[in-house]
């Protein structure tokens, strides 16, 4: 059943540094007596809250419901009472907060009532269900949520189990294999009737013989017709999109998944929660962690999630010398701004660092455009043009080479003899990119509203008119009506336009309204005043004549008239 | 450093440059057991010249000087262009030509990585434009003394007639011109060994044993030295069978003149030439070819730098030609849709 094997371009050797941890067994970590538990445990669904602050839970209880299309339950890790429910910073680069329940641990650890599901009796979609209620997420870093990854299992020949663990230090899945080979292989067995798969392959790296082994007898045991695939210990081999390339040949491109390709790859790890969900029905409350690096007792530790991180270091008593910590692998992982976050389901490894272990890299030099990047980069992509491109900002060039189909895997980086820091210059375009076209959204429908209010001026504007010019008919009508001739002017004016005829019909009605009224303030006056008036009236008379006569300028007639007289 | 990886491969500019350093000694070293000992003189002038303009360029530059002068770069462009002169140059014309390659074609495009031509070509090109007759002095096999060879490094009277014969390439394109001799009676000459210049061939296995030294370490790859070898072996193969009289064979022109040191050490330069594998073996290829043209048909007997200067122009349209198809995209350009 074994065919033959792929390759992928490029990778690198790192120093896999797999024996500082790989040689102790799983051991359940003690539990602290406060746990967080993030509502949200990837960056794309959180859950809602369910309990309130003083309520008793048990372990395995829910504790926020399933959000949105990609959400899935959360669990009390451990029995106690919820002590907050409150933003707490979280195990990311950036530190940020998230809503945490925060749960007093009672210390009887005590699970509520689980039932195994049968799901041969279900339907998919129960199944399914139950899966997200499990709060089952893909282990292997990335917390997708398995329910939605199973959802697309249409035409889905071959199941892919990922075992490669590529990245230095990381032990858990190898350790994971070695001990409970039979669950995983119980699991891979659920996920691959759930999506219809025919081949199951399981492909762990050949650095990891035992765990090889113990799944080969697990396999011959339960004989499934599984193939336990050996694949060069190559980095990054454990990407889901380089695994699928090894055992199967299919490229997938970015944007793409393994589904519409007629793959599905999920994390060891992963199938043996979807076993402990299945068959026993319990929910995802805790991972395997390894603690290694600059540590006194490096190892692989059972935690519930929830856990600090600060309370699991003790754990591996890190030297003295560590000078920070890193989650993930030294490839791909980050340093943890700060140790009170807590371990969540995308949690596999903490390594202690120390500037022995982790000498901090030489300072950056020129490129001298020798391609060991482009040799070494897994996804064949020229990353010293992309390089170049970021460098000028020349962000439209760099989408033009490819630069979202950059796995940020670090290979280009860990080989240049520049000492070039690669992936952050594509991280940094990336993001600038996603900001432009944030802003261009943004800018849109600025444009969009802007564009709609003028719309929505003309057209009130229109509307405005159309009354108007309803108006002066109504008016001409009535004029005609009444057959009024003292406007004859206005109305071919008002032919022309409804306005006109508006103000003409006003002027009209002022005339008419003038030519009725007449001066009051004159009608009850005094007989001398009358007098008065008239001989006022008669000597401007005169003097109007005499400025008619004197001066036929109008200018002077108006001084002449303005003239005081005695 | 903040951001992933953490970790880095033990590898640095210094340390490629170094290996490339070491490359070049058995080639140095055949040179100073056929030729003589006067090549270190010159490796050494200009190695000295070299650092210091570097050193001094990157000063005026205002870039950090201790770490960009101690990367080597700035001596192996002092070697190449060294090794790139006829042996017995007089010092001053080694001092030129290397601060051409340093302050003019390097620093002033903007130092390590930024140059759009090959330093060592420039500098070849402009000093035989500018000085033919000292850059065309060659001297055979074994017959100039230390003494004398320094004598003249040193600017001493060149008397030279007597002392410096035509090169291989020189007395095979004067005879091939003066119209009277075949390619046969041209190679009966003194200048001639078993398959090029005499003596030259074991130089030019000195650079064969660097070159395969580099591509073991995959300091350089294949694509390059095996593109130029094989276009230049082809076009020369395929005039020399339809006119054995009027044309060298494939064998005398890659042991002639620089070829081999051109295969490994001048085209496979990272910073000019072509970076993809598709657009390094068009590269290599034009190089091969237009060296050839100018051999046979040129002004000038060696014609190598000329193509890799042509070439280097050509490199950002090869480059944007060649761009390998990535990971899933393979298909994408030949349009089958999934």
């Amino acid at each position: 059943m074994i065919g033959r094997l792929f390759k992928f371009h490029g990778g690198v050797k790192p120093d896999a540094h797999k024996d500082e941890s790989a040689g102790a067994a799983i051991r359940k970590a003690p539990l602290p007596a406060r746990l967080i538990v993030p509502l949200r445990q990837s960056a794309r669904a959180g859950a809602t809250c369910i309990v309130e602050v003083g309520q008793r839970v048990l372990k395995g209880e829910r504790i926020g419901e399933a959000e949105g299309f990609l959400g899935t339950a959360v669990h009390a890790p451990t029995s106690g009472t919820v002590s907050a429910i409150a933003a707490h910073p979280m195990a990311h680069p950036s530190g940020l907060d998230t809503p945490c329940v925060e749960i007093e641990a009672d210390g009887e650890d005590r699970w509520i009532e689980r039932a195994p599901f049968d799901y041969h009796a279900a339907s998919r979609e129960q199944a399914l269900a139950w899966l997200r209620d499990c709060g089952i997420v893909g282990l292997g870093g990335a917390t997708f949520p398995s329910h939605v990854k199973l959802g697309r299992g249409t035409g889905i020949e071959t199941l892919i189990l990922n075992g490669a663990e590529c990245e230095p230090w990381i032990t858990c899945d190898d350790r994971l294999m070695r001990e409970r080979a039979a669950e995983i292989l119980a699991g891979a067995t659920i996920l691959r009737e759930l999506i219809g798969a025919r081949e199951l392959m399981i492909g762990v790296e050949d650095n990891k013989p035992e765990a090889i082994a113990a799944m080969k007898e697990a396999a011959a045991a339960s004989a499934h017709g599984v193939s336990i695939v050996p694949v060069p210990a190559l980095y990054p081999a454990g990407g889901e999109k380089q695994l699928i390339r090894v055992l199967t040949g299919i490229e997938i491109p970015y944007g793409k998944l393994g589904a519409d390709y007629g793959v599905q790859c999920f994390n060891v790890g992963t199938a043996h929660a979807v076993y402990r969900a299945i068959a026993h029905g319990e929910p995802l409350v805790s991972r395997v962690v390894t603690l290694t690096g600059n540590c006194a007792t490096p190892g692989n530790w059972e935690v519930a999630l929830g856990t600090p991180v600060e309370d699991l270091l003790a754990l591996a008593h890190p030297k003295a010398d560590t000078d920070r910590y890193l989650m993930g692998g030294p490839m791909m992982g980050f340093a943890m701004p700060r140790l009170d976050v807590p371990v969540v389901k995308g949690t596999n490894c903490i390594i202690s660092a120390s500037p022995g272990l982790f000498p901090p890299a030489p300072p950056e030099q020129p490129c001298i455009r020798c391609t060991e990047c482009a040799k070494a980069c897994p996804v064949e992509l020229q990353p010293f043009e992309l390089y170049w491109f970021s460098r000028a900002k020349n962000f439209g060039k760099a989408q033009e080479y490819n630069l979202f189909d950059c796995i940020e895997c670090g290979a280009c980086t860990y080989v240049c003899p520049s000492h070039i820091p690669l992936v952050d210059y594509f991280r940094f375009s990336k993001s600038e990119i996603w900001a432009r076209e944030r802003d261009k959204t943004a800018a849109d429908q600025a444009r969009e509203r802007f564009e709609f209010r003028n719309f929505r001026q003309e057209r009130e504007k229109a509307e405005k008119a159309a009354k108007l010019a309803a108006k002066a008919a109504e008016t001409r009508a009535r004029l005609a009506e009444t057959g009024a001739t003292e406007t004859p002017a206005a109305e071919p004016a008002a032919a022309e336009d409804p306005k006109k005829a508006l103000i003409a019909a006003a002027l009209a009605r002022a005339k008419a309204q003038k030519a009725e009224v007449r001066p009051q303030n004159t009608d009850n006056l005094s007989p001398e005043t009358q007098a008065e008036i008239a001989d006022i009236e008669a000597r401007r008379k005169v003097l109007e004549a005499a400025a008619v006569d004197t001066a036929p300028q109008p200018a002077d007639a108006a001084i002449a008239a303005a003239e005081p007289r005695p | 450093m903040i951001h992933s990886p953490y970790v880095r491969k033990p590898v640095s500019v210094q340390r490629t440059m170094g290996l490339v350093l070491l490359a070049l000694v058995p080639g140095v070293v055949a040179h100073v057991l056929v030729i003589g000992a006067g090549v270190l003189i010159n490796l050494t002038i200009a190695t000295l010249t070299a650092v210091a303009a570097e050193a001094l360029m990157l000063h005026l530059r205002r870039r950090p000087v201790a770490i960009a002068v101690t990367d080597l770069s700035a001596v192996v462009t002092a070697w190449l262009v060294t090794l790139c002169f006829p042996p017995i140059v007089p010092w001053w014309l080694t001092v030129g030509g290397v601060l051409v390659a340093i302050v003019a074609v390097k620093h002033l495009y903007g130092g390590l990585g930024q140059n759009p031509f090959n330093p060592a070509m420039i500098a070849y090109c402009s000093m035989i434009v500018a000085f033919p007759a000292l850059m065309s002095q060659w001297p055979p096999a074994g017959q100039l003394a230390f003494d004398t060879q320094l004598a003249l490094i040193l600017g001493g009277p060149r008397d030279l007639d007597g002392i410096t014969g035509a090169t291989a390439l020189d007395a095979l394109r004067t005879g091939l011109r003066a119209g009277v001799q075949t390619v046969d009676a041209v190679l009966q000459g003194s200048a001639f060994g078993a398959l090029g210049g005499r003596g030259w061939e074991w130089i030019s296995v000195g650079y064969i044993a660097g070159g395969l030294f580099l591509l073991a370490l995959r300091i350089i790859t294949w694509h390059m030295p095996v593109a130029f070898i094989v276009t230049l072996a082809a076009i020369s193969g395929a005039f020399w069978l339809t006119n054995p009289a009027g044309f060298a064979s494939p064998l005398f022109h890659l042991a002639s003149g620089g070829a081999m040191l051109a295969a490994f050490f001048i085209v496979t330069d990272p910073v000019s030439g072509a970076t993809t594998p598709r657009g390094k073996l068009l590269f290599a290829a034009g190089i091969a070819l237009i060296a050839w043209l100018i051999r046979n048909f040129g002004a000038y007997p060696e014609g190598i730098a000329f193509g890799v200067l042509l070439m280097n122009l050509c490199v950002p349209l090869l480059d944007m030609k060649t761009q390998p198809p990535v990971f899933g995209h393979r298909n994408d350009a030949k349009g089958a849709g999934k």
